[in-house]
């Protein structure tokens, strides 16, 4: 697999999350984005790109500017992940609960 | 429906939090996992059953359970050592999966009495890396998906899961 398209990859890092966060309430040119890190600027057109390629990013072209905006159907995808391994730890407890009751009765 | 476990692992972060309340009392919970009889029960599932095939239950004592399908095939195997095994109150092990693509892993498990019928257990597992636990974190999702798949095809037997 092509690293720079796993969505897991890309947001192990601090700064792309930090772009994360400044696009998740508006708009924002590249330059725009820039001007809150420290870093320079080839580095944080290389973390729009990778956001881009696995689709935490969209972006708009208004005249002769690109705006990017948080992609919110991507971001579920990513705070959902989570979910089938508690999913799956639930039912062994639920399990494990039943189990257990039917251990406590039958003793 | 809420599901009644919490699954607490932060972002770029070697180790993660489960936890669960039973209703059970904290002797009951333990021995579940205490019992190797009873650990096969809620560790079989519709896919597989579970086997212990070592259980030293002291300090230094070691561990190892798989799971084979129908057919005999082993679809997860894991193994560890455990360094404290004290009833009704903490059991602390290394965790290991047999085909050891995930490394090892170190497991402390709290038993807390809530009442005399209820009982919470804490896991805390401490990965090597933080990319380490993602992949842990990600294979129950990468097999739903793979499940959905196979199911259309209806092959569910020879799946890996966990």
């Amino acid at each position: 697999m092509d690293l720079r398209r796993d969505v897991f990859q890309a947001i192990a890092d601090p700064t792309r999350r930090a772009i994360l966060v400044l696009v998740a309430s508006q708009a924002m040119t590249a330059g725009a984005i820039a001007a809150n890190f420290e870093t320079a600027r080839p580095t944080v057109s290389k973390h729009l790109q990778i956001l881009s390629e696995c689709e935490l990013l969209k972006h708009e072209q208004k005249g002769r500017e690109i705006y990017y905006q948080l992609n919110p159907k991507k971001m579920k995808e990513i705070a959902d992940f989570i979910e089938p391994f508690r999913k799956m730890w639930d039912d062994r407890f639920n399990k494990l609960e039943a189990v257990m009751k039917k251990y406590k009765t039958g003793k | 429906m809420e599901l009644k476990t919490k699954v607490h692992a932060e972002d770029g972060k070697n180790e993660l939090t489960i936890t669960r309340e039973f209703d059970l009392p904290v002797e009951l919970l333990f021995t579940a996992h205490a019992e190797p009889e009873l650990f096969e029960q809620w560790m079989s599932h519709e896919y597989g059953t579970t086997k212990v095939l070592k259980f030293e239950a002291k300090k230094h004592g070691g561990w190892q359970f798989h799971t084979v399908d129908a057919e005999g095939n082993v679809l997860f195997g894991a193994n560890g050592t455990f360094h404290d095994f004290v009833p009704n109150s903490k059991i602390t092990r290394t965790f290991e999966t047999d085909d050891s693509a995930y490394s090892v892993q170190l497991e402390f498990m709290e038993f807390e009495s809530l009442s005399d019928d209820k009982s919470k257990l804490t896991i805390h597992s401490i990965f090597r890396s933080a990319e380490l636990r993602d992949e842990l974190l990600k294979l129950p999702f990468a097999f739903g998906l793979s499940m959905a798949h196979d199911r259309l095809q209806e092959i569910v037997g020879k799946l890996r899961k966990t």
